[in-house]
């Protein structure tokens, strides 16, 4: 392919919580790609993921990260976030007394403003997330419920997906949206996902699980071990990976 | 700018409108005495019994030691150094917004008031045409058609000696404490309102609609009865900055209710905190009580607590009458140096009496916030019921949250609830709104809004709204 390169990561290394969790990671995301990153537990998927949205306690200490030809490590949180980057969280944070219709509009407001559009007023708001939010099958009652306050686990993954519907990011990183997911769900959060998918649009998918590969389907599949990419290659390899554990992988990685 | 950045910036930011010091007061020479005392009163042109009340609460107050059950701490106040009476009307008016401070006017904006009442409170002249007075003597004309009495305490003592002379010291004696007492002794003016039989006041009653509210001074003293089946909303104090000579404030309020009466009163205080250090800053002393003397009255205290560097203040009610209900609903926001002890007492004495208490206390920086609260449910109050719910949000590593509920309960039929929450605005939180694109100033006053909540919404409507970004320009700091 030969599309745009939108994400380019070269040797990164990175620390978290004073362990060096990244050693060395490579990875190349084109436009409108779906890459799926998978590994065994402590490999690195989540320190990449926080790499990327720039989540604070999580320092890069060699290597680069370049987002459309941007030095990403130097970009505030929220301006990447604006830039199009979206972490779908794999623990979604409640916020108590704020609701999920005034922080979603706090958000998209945010988002649009920096992309010098108008921002929207509440009616405006409201309807283009009541569109929205037909993709995740939710219910309009969780748009005045607070962030996140006593959502199921399936709830908040379905929210996050919404605000990404909303937010209509160029990057996202999903990090183990499936988990927790019941069948139905895992359907329903692939379908809203799937929905986004577009040219310009590229993905980073972060599971354990070659079902979540069969509802989204990737481009790309990495194994990612010991803080660095150690395979990569088509769809097929998530099924090889599902059939064989990552025991094999791991002590390739070893003795390379 | 990382959280733990903007948490720096939240904890060390700077009170935006600066402090202005222009007053030229004819004022008697600072100290206190007898002869202070009665001169304040031969100024004010007051009767004989008042000078005598006055005088007792001076004798009285010499007596009384300084309160130290607090948790504030400061150094002690020199009262022979304070100028206790200033003619009003003192103040110098500037000739245009040009002269006022540009940060006062920033945060003016940020609160978006209008322009005419950004004058009114930087302390500009007022051109005819907006002329405040003339919207207050509308809105007197109305109420005096209700036969609702609203007017300034001194104003009251003229022409309502009777009603003034059955009802102050009624709910807050000048024993009280030595701040109640103090303020007996000295009290340079206030307001007064009367609500009849079965009359509905048909708009919030604020100081902002009563001629002559300039400069009533640090000693301000409110009364408030409704009578049988009548309904008030009282509001004190606005979300924007209002310049202010005097350190100390020590003000009492009290409130009557009558028979099925019903008052709403509601408070945000913005005055100056101090700087980053802790230096300067209104101490901020207040006794406010209310009595809901009738049955199945009401009294409803809700307030918002973001100024002055020391704040001491316990809106009470005494739940005489059978079925009568007392509320308090607090926000307490401390940042830099600041401290609040503040909190409530609810006193059962009728039957089924019912009180609910709701405090949010905020710190931030060298923040100290401090609920202290008495539940007291006397013998004869049967069925009587409580709710207390006080939650506390640090933000930062150096600030401090104490809870001192007080549960009293000498009848075996009452029910007493109480629930206490502490937590962080945690660095997970934070992220998780810039993650979505907002930055960590507007998250961190999108958390604390919804951290209160539940006091913000017992607020008039206009009220609300303008505490809410209050909360915010207090929370602000010098991000970006």
């Amino acid at each position: 392919m030969s599309s745009e390169i939108l994400l380019q990561v070269e040797g990164l290394c990175a620390r978290a919580a004073g362990n060096e969790i990244l050693r060395g990671l490579d990875l190349t995301v084109r436009a409108g790609e779906v890459h799926a990153v998978m590994g065994p537990n402590g490999s690195g998927k989540s320190t990449l993921a926080n790499v990327l949205a720039g989540r604070p306690g999580v320092e890069v200490t060699a290597g680069k990260v370049l987002y459309r030809g941007r030095n990403l490590v130097e970009m505030a949180p929220e301006e990447r976030a604006r830039e199009g980057i979206f972490l779908a969280f794999q623990y979604p944070v409640e916020i108590p007394g704020v609701t999920n219709l005034y922080f979603l509009k706090a958000a998209a407001n945010a988002v649009r403003k920096h992309r010098g559009l108008e921002e929207l007023d509440a009616m405006d708001f409201l309807s283009l997330a009541r569109r929205k939010m037909k993709l995740v099958e939710m219910d309009e009652k969780m748009m005045s419920r607070a962030i996140n306050e006593g959502f199921s686990g399936g709830e908040k993954k379905r929210n996050e997906v919404l605000q990404m519907a909303i937010l209509e990011p160029v990057l996202s990183i999903l990090d183990e949206t499936d988990s927790g997911l019941d069948i139905d769900a895992l359907g329903i959060v692939s379908r809203g996902v799937n929905s986004l998918r577009s040219a310009e649009r590229s993905m980073i998918v972060i599971t354990h699980y070659q079902r979540l590969l069969d509802h989204i389907v990737p481009d790309r599949v990495h194994v990612l071990a010991g803080g660095r990419i150690v395979r990569s290659g088509g769809k097929e390899l998530a099924l090889e990976l599902e059939e064989q554990g990552y025991a094999w992988i791991e002590g390739g990685a070893g003795a390379a | 700018m990382s959280s733990a950045d903007s948490l720096e910036h939240l904890a060390t930011r700077e009170y935006k409108w600066g402090f202005v010091t222009d007053i030229e007061a004819d004022s008697v020479p600072p100290g206190l005495s007898e002869d202070v005392i009665r001169l304040i009163s031969s100024r004010k042109g007051e009767p004989e019994w008042l000078l005598a009340w006055r005088l007792e609460a001076y004798r009285r107050w010499l007596t009384m030691p300084e309160p130290m059950w607090s948790t504030v701490r400061f150094p002690l106040i020199d009262y022979q150094s304070i100028v206790y009476y200033s003619a009003p009307k003192q103040k110098k008016k500037l000739e245009s917004l040009d002269e006022v401070d540009p940060r006062l006017l920033e945060t003016y904006e940020k609160l978006g008031i209008p322009l005419a009442e950004q004058k009114r409170l930087a302390g500009v002249a007022v051109d005819a045409v907006f002329d405040s007075v003339s919207v207050a003597t509308t809105f007197r004309e109305e109420l005096s058609k209700k036969g609702i009495l609203f007017c300034s305490f001194s104003d009251a003592v003229r022409e309502h000696p009777d009603l003034v002379r059955k009802y102050l010291g009624s709910v807050v004696p000048y024993a009280d404490n030595k701040h109640a007492a103090l303020n007996s002794a000295v009290f340079s003016d206030g307001s007064f309102v009367y609500v009849p039989k079965g009359v509905r006041c048909p708009m919030e009653l604020s100081t902002y609609f009563r001629i002559n509210a300039a400069n009533t001074g640090q000693f301000e003293r409110t009364l408030i009865i409704a009578d049988e089946g009548s309904y008030v909303s009282y509001l004190e104090g606005c979300t924007a900055p209002q310049r202010d000579e005097n350190q100390l404030h020590a003000a009492v309020v009290e409130l009557v209710a009558l028979e099925r009466a019903q008052i709403k009163y509601s408070t945000v205080q913005n005055w100056y905190p101090g700087d980053a250090e802790g230096r300067g800053g209104i101490y901020n002393f207040v006794t406010k009580r209310g009595k809901c003397l009738g049955r199945a009255s009401k009294i409803s205290w809700t307030q918002v607590e973001t100024g002055s560097a020391i704040t001491w203040k316990y809106p009470s009610c005494i739940l005489v009458g059978d079925d009568s209900i007392g509320e308090f609903y607090s926000v307490a926001l401390t940042a830099n140096r600041q401290q609040a002890d503040t909190g409530t007492k609810m006193i059962h004495i009728g039957k089924n009496t019912r009180s609910t208490v709701v405090s949010k206390g905020i710190s931030t920086g060298h923040g100290q916030n401090t609920y202290r609260g008495q539940v007291r449910i006397q013998k004869g109050a049967d069925g009587a019921r409580n709710f207390s719910q006080c939650d506390s949000l640090l933000i930062g590593p150096e600030c401090g949250a104490h809870t001192f509920p007080c549960l009293e309960v000498h009848n075996p039929t009452a029910t007493v609830e109480h629930e206490a929450t502490t937590s962080k605005i945690g660095e997970d939180q934070l992220f998780y709104c810039q993650q979505r694109g907002i930055s960590a100033e507007d998250a961190v006053s999108m958390i604390v809004n919804g951290f209160c909540k539940q006091v913000l919404k017992e607020l008039p409507m206009e009220f609300a709204v303008e505490a809410q970004k209050l909360l915010g320009v207090s929370l602000e700091g010098s991000v970006g």
